[in-house]
């Protein structure tokens, strides 16, 4: 039985990663998300974060080591079932689109996560550049939760935001992601947002340290 | 607070609006003058043996040649096959450059054949390339149309190119991807509607190019044959009487061409305007 339920988790084996041959920048991470689990990771800027979520999400590949989702290798050509949602949404959306594009893109989504989300109806006429980095945030999210989305990589997603913005964001999201059994991992370097939301919460420096220890 | 807003909207779809009645009046401009060829018969550039060599006046504007023709409708007929030319060969030109960018965002090995292809074909002279494809087809309107299609479209290439290279890096394409969407998805998505203001105004200002490179190898004479009365043509013919002191014969169809040249010119700058206010 845990057997079985362990396969439903998102696992970092061993992952190491250079962009520079004579200087990993991380080594032999070992890392597991369940489903419905947040877990939050905190660690000084250029240590690396980004990158690992990157990784994560398929955007890069490690250079040694492999991600296992749900026991398995993903298929590229599919919906990637781990979605990566960036820090800078005005960056995420394409300049020319109107913002009810973002919803046909994500196709199928259900009907209620825009208004969880505090998605207005009058905002889906409107182009990126006519609305704020927060409400742009949102339309960000509602898009990572396509149906077929198992786990979420949220990588900094509120810290260009006030407190009061971040805790609207993140309500919402901390609702959906438990409807719906879904992995997330925060990244943040914002300690006390982290205890507030995460059922645990792992230092990065001491996931790299633990590993340079070892060899 | 609000209104600040407003005033701000309200200057910047006022100079919109001034660009937008610029580009009008220039199509219409040029509108009359391309299309106004499609009501000239071969009556009013008959030889009359009676009105040679007379100089501009009321009843022939540009003046007659040596054969009695009034060189005013000459010079609209000139520019009315000019523009067709532009036309085709502008339109040509962009597919070409649309397709070969499209190419070159596939992957590194077609993006450096599109570039090598593209440094190829920019470092012959043009006009040297459009004497020899337009040689080679044998002259005449097909000649130049090819002739000239397959020597403008490196520039703009090289535009659209850089610009896919940008949106290609862009997050929301990775996200895109992420989501399952396929290349063509993307393509139609992501990359046309970004590149649809560069592609338009490349269209444009091609015109120009098109046009001064047809009346240039029609002068040099690997062109259109002489009995079509293409601007080229008649300044090559005009030459011989130029001596004569017929300085009409040279000096309106130049001019109209050069007008021609500046209409597109300002149209194309001003949709650029209109279109990509940054």
């Amino acid at each position: 039985m845990t057997k079985w339920l362990g396969a439903f988790m998102l696992e970092c084996k061993n992952i190491g990663f250079y962009y520079n041959r004579s200087n990993w920048l991380f080594r032999n991470i070992h890392l597991s998300i369940e489903r419905g689990e947040i877990i939050g990771i905190y660690g000084k800027s250029g240590s690396g974060k980004t990158t690992l979520a990157k990784i994560m999400a398929n955007y890069l590949s490690p250079t040694e080591g492999e991600v296992l989702v749900d026991g398995e290798k993903s298929n590229h050509s599919e919906v990637y079932p781990v979605q990566l949602i960036w820090q800078h949404p005005e960056q995420a959306i394409n300049p020319k689109w109107k913002l009810s594009k973002i919803f046909e893109e994500a196709k199928e989504l259900d009907q209620d996560i825009p208004s969880i989300l505090g998605i207005k109806e009058e905002w889906l006429n409107r182009r990126a550049h006519e609305l704020s980095g927060g409400e742009l945030q949102r339309f960000c999210i509602a898009r990572a939760f396509h149906p077929d989305t198992r786990y979420i990589i949220a990588d900094e997603i509120t810290s260009m935001f006030d407190a009061i913005t971040q805790a609207q964001i993140w309500h919402a999201l901390i609702r959906l992601v438990k409807e719906r059994n879904i992995g997330v991992l925060a990244i943040s370097h914002h300690i006390s947002l982290l205890e507030r939301i995460s059922d645990r919460i792992i230092d990065f420096n001491q996931l790299k340290g633990a590993s340079e220890k070892s060899f | 607070m609000k209104n600040q807003y407003l005033s701000i909207d309200f200057d910047s779809t006022n100079y919109k609006r001034r660009i937008l009645w610029k580009i009008i009046g220039l199509v219409c401009l040029f509108l009359l003058v391309a299309l106004s060829g499609f009501w000239i018969g071969e009556e009013q550039i008959e030889a009359n043996m009676g009105e040679k060599h007379l100089s501009p006046s009321l009843d022939h504007p540009f003046g007659t040649d040596w054969l009695g023709r009034d060189m005013f409708f000459r010079t609209l007929l000139g520019l009315h096959l000019s523009w067709k030319v532009g036309l085709f060969a502008a339109v040509i030109s962009t597919v070409i450059a649309l397709t070969l960018s499209l190419l070159s965002s596939i992957n590194k090995f077609f993006d450096s054949l599109v570039t090598m292809l593209i440094d190829l074909f920019l470092s012959i002279p043009h006009l040297v390339a459009l004497i020899l494809i337009a040689f080679v087809l044998g002259g005449g309107v097909k000649g130049i149309v090819i002739g000239i299609a397959f020597t403008h479209w490196p520039s703009l290439t090289r535009v659209l190119r850089a610009e896919i290279l940008q949106i290609k890096s862009s997050e929301y394409v990775h996200i895109s991807k992420k989501l399952g969407k396929s290349r063509m998805w993307i393509i139609r998505h992501h990359y046309l509607p970004q590149l649809a203001p560069q592609l338009f105004v490349g269209f444009i200002l091609l015109f120009p190019h098109a046009i001064l490179h047809e009346s240039a190898i029609t002068f040099l004479g690997f062109g259109l044959s002489p009995e079509q009365p293409a601007i080229g043509i008649i300044l090559s013919e005009a030459m011989k009487y130029l001596t004569m002191g017929m300085w009409w014969l040279v000096v309106f169809p130049g001019l109209s061409l050069f007008g021609m040249v500046v209409i597109f010119d300002a149209l194309g700058n001003n949709l650029r305007k209109l279109l990509n206010p940054n």
